[in-house]
């Protein structure tokens, strides 16, 4: 683990960020084969925040994520997790034990352990392979179990196989997974692409219910959703900042509606 | 106490429990059976005791095949160059126990050396004459080769069909290397001429139904280990990377290391398997290099069963008990049996004989339930 990661955790626990940000991405470029996938990105999330980045298809919002979890690097700039920590220094699990955790567009659980399982192995703690071996949950671990269970409306069935879950438990067995985690950052691609509109409420009630304690990053196409949780909208196209405020400002800019109408 | 620790990862494994009940059935009636008198109808002759034994040995390989594709994902298709080292560890211990018994009686090199004109113990030999360190080398040399190898490939995240092809680049090229006379091992015959082992005849009825007894209690060992490694929160991560290795990657887990780890450790059983194989055929050669010798591994653990660990025994001693008999019956024939079972397998019973034994006993209950 890199020097960052562990002074992060043997500390207060907290990245530094006492400034009022948590992230801070400047001037970020990334092409991929000519293409500019991100370009000349700024874009700074406060600590406790929940922001929703919504632009239409290719506009870089995927691969911003992919960027802050480590998994693409970028070709220049800066990505910086409270004041100390380089997140263009670290691997995926160093970024997610500092403190980032990530929900994929795609519902990503472990398909063939149990839903208790699953966030089991999501929990914050150590993650070597020797403390592995011989690990056991402790009361304390299987109550926060329990608990997250009961706020991601699974806590009857926690003994049933991950896979065999509707497509809506399985985005919210997701965010679970992310709560043990005990992100400081949580990274959420599209949460409720093909939920019912009561899941999507609930979904909603829940973010919003986890902001302020964590900073939350929202990506999502469904604006009516987008409405009835942000704050705070950012506006990517071709991979930069195009307009940056609240749901009613960012639909009056006429930029804005000039990438999304084509006018 | 202890042996309740030691088989408490057997709860819930139905067909665990199964197996090591049989196998300890077998390792306590096998020496009888062997002990009765020859013209008795229940007598069993010594050969047949050492065939068992290296079915065994077999099983044990699968086992530890099993463990990283069922487990971790990673279709090794080069886990016989892991066994054939350990092998030719232990040969190198027998070898060297011959002393001035060879052909050329030199009572310091084997004879292979001796015909090649070399005048001293080529250095990586040394040691070899004691016991432990040989048996220290059948864990460390296919251990620190895979160790070297896992840290290589899956730091630079190879996976898939490109990490099979390269595990079987692997064992083909250790084949080559080990053919050539001055590497040191004997070239394209081998290891081979063995006398006695701790001071034991290997002709001896006694020496090998120790050897197969040995091979029983590995395979016990090796198979509980392996449990013991499934069932803790190290194997839920395991088959957590075999199902979404990104996802977890991102929940904080460093893929890489628990790949090295189980790898290296599957390694090593493969070793000890090899390292009791090589007593009881009497020859280590390149040939247990080859990579048909690995794809051959695959296909008991595919017909066996995947990720259950007691199929790929199950496996392993199926299809090498038809082996020897088709090979017997019809020599010819058999790599177009193995080809055909492999096929059927694959397209009917893509969980092996372990998952069509689930289903049965599902159906069954299913139809008691309704009656």
């Amino acid at each position: 683990m890199s020097e960052g990661a562990h002074l992060l955790h043997d500390e207060a626990g907290l990245p530094d960020a006492s400034h009022i940000a948590i992230l801070y991405l400047e001037d970020l470029n990334v092409s991929f084969d000519g293409f500019k996938a991100i370009n000349n990105l700024n874009l700074y999330i406060d600590r406790g925040e929940l922001r929703c980045i919504i632009g239409p298809n290719g506009a870089g919002k995927t691969t911003m994520m992919d960027i802050i979890t480590g998994k693409t690097r970028p070709d220049s700039g800066q990505a910086w997790f409270g004041q100390t920590i380089d997140l263009l220094k670290l691997t995926e699990p160093e970024i997610a034990n500092a403190g980032i955790g990530r929900k994929f567009q795609k519902p990503t659980v472990f398909e063939s352990h149990s839903v208790a399982e699953n966030l089991e192995l999501a929990m914050h703690g150590n993650k070597r392979v020797w403390y592995s071996l011989r690990a056991r949950l402790s009361g304390e671990q299987r109550n926060q179990i329990d608990e997250t269970l009961h706020t991601i409306g699974l806590h009857e069935q926690p003994d049933q196989q991950a896979g065999a879950l509707s497509h809506g438990q399985k985005q919210w067995l997701e965010i679970g997974m992310l709560l043990v985690q005990k992100p400081y950052l949580l990274l959420v691609d599209e949460p409720v692409a093909g939920m019912t509109h009561q899941e999507m409420d609930r979904t909603a009630e829940l973010l919003t219910s986890l902001a302020g304690r964590h900073s939350v990053v929202v990506v999502e196409h469904d604006m009516d959703f987008v409405r009835s949780i942000a704050h705070k909208v950012t506006v990517l196209h071709q991979g930069s900042v195009l307009a940056e405020g609240s749901m009613d400002e960012v639909q009056n800019d006429q930029r804005v509606i000039e990438v999304y109408l084509g006018e | 106490m202890l042996l309740t620790s030691l088989l408490k990862p057997l709860a819930g494994d139905r067909g665990g429990q199964v197996m090591l009940a049989v196998l300890a059935v077998a390792a306590l009636l096998v020496p009888i059976l062997n002990m009765l008198p020859a013209g008795h109808a229940l007598h069993m002759p010594t050969y047949m005791v050492t065939l068992l034994g290296k079915y065994l040995t077999y099983a044990l390989l699968a086992v530890a095949v099993d463990l990283v594709w069922g487990y971790l994902g990673i279709l090794s298709l080069g886990h016989g160059a892991f066994f054939a080292l350990g092998g030719y560890a232990m040969g190198m211990y027998l070898m060297r126990q011959i002393g001035d018994r060879g052909v050329y009686g030199n009572p310091e090199l084997p004879d292979f050396m001796v015909f090649l004109n070399w005048q001293e113990l080529p250095w990586f030999w040394y040691g070899f004459d004691m016991f432990w360190f040989a048996l220290m080398m059948v864990m460390l040399m296919p251990g620190v080769l895979a160790f070297i190898f896992g840290w290589l490939t899956f730091r630079s995240r190879v996976t898939g069909v490109y990490l099979s092809i390269i595990t079987q680049a692997l064992t083909y090229a250790l084949m080559l290397a080990f053919f050539r006379n001055e590497m040191g091992f004997g070239g394209n015959n081998g290891l081979t001429d063995f006398k006695d082992i701790l001071g034991f005849s290997l002709q001896a009825d006694s020496t090998r139904i120790a050897l197969f007894i040995a091979s029983a209690f590995a395979l016990a060992g090796g198979y509980l280990a392996c449990r013991h490694i499934v069932t803790s929160r190290l194997g839920r991560v395991t088959v957590a990377i075999r199902d979404a290795e990104s996802r977890t990657r991102f929940v904080g887990y460093r893929v890489e290391d628990y790949k090295v780890w189980i790898f290296t450790f599957s390694a090593m059983l493969a070793g000890i398997a090899g390292a009791l194989y090589v007593p009881q055929v009497g020859i280590i050669n390149p040939g247990e290099f080859s990579p048909l010798n690995s794809i051959e591994i695959v296909i008991w653990v595919a017909i066996g069963g995947r990720a259950t660990l007691y199929g790929a025994i199950l496996g392993a001693l199926l299809v090498n008990y038809a082996k020897t008999v088709f090979t017997g019956l019809m020599p010819d024939s058999w790599l177009f049996l193995l080809g055909a079972l492999f096929v059927v397998v694959t397209l009917y019973l893509p969980q092996g004989l372990a998952g069509l034994m689930r289903q049965l006993k599902q159906i069954r209950r299913f139809g008691r339930a309704e009656a």
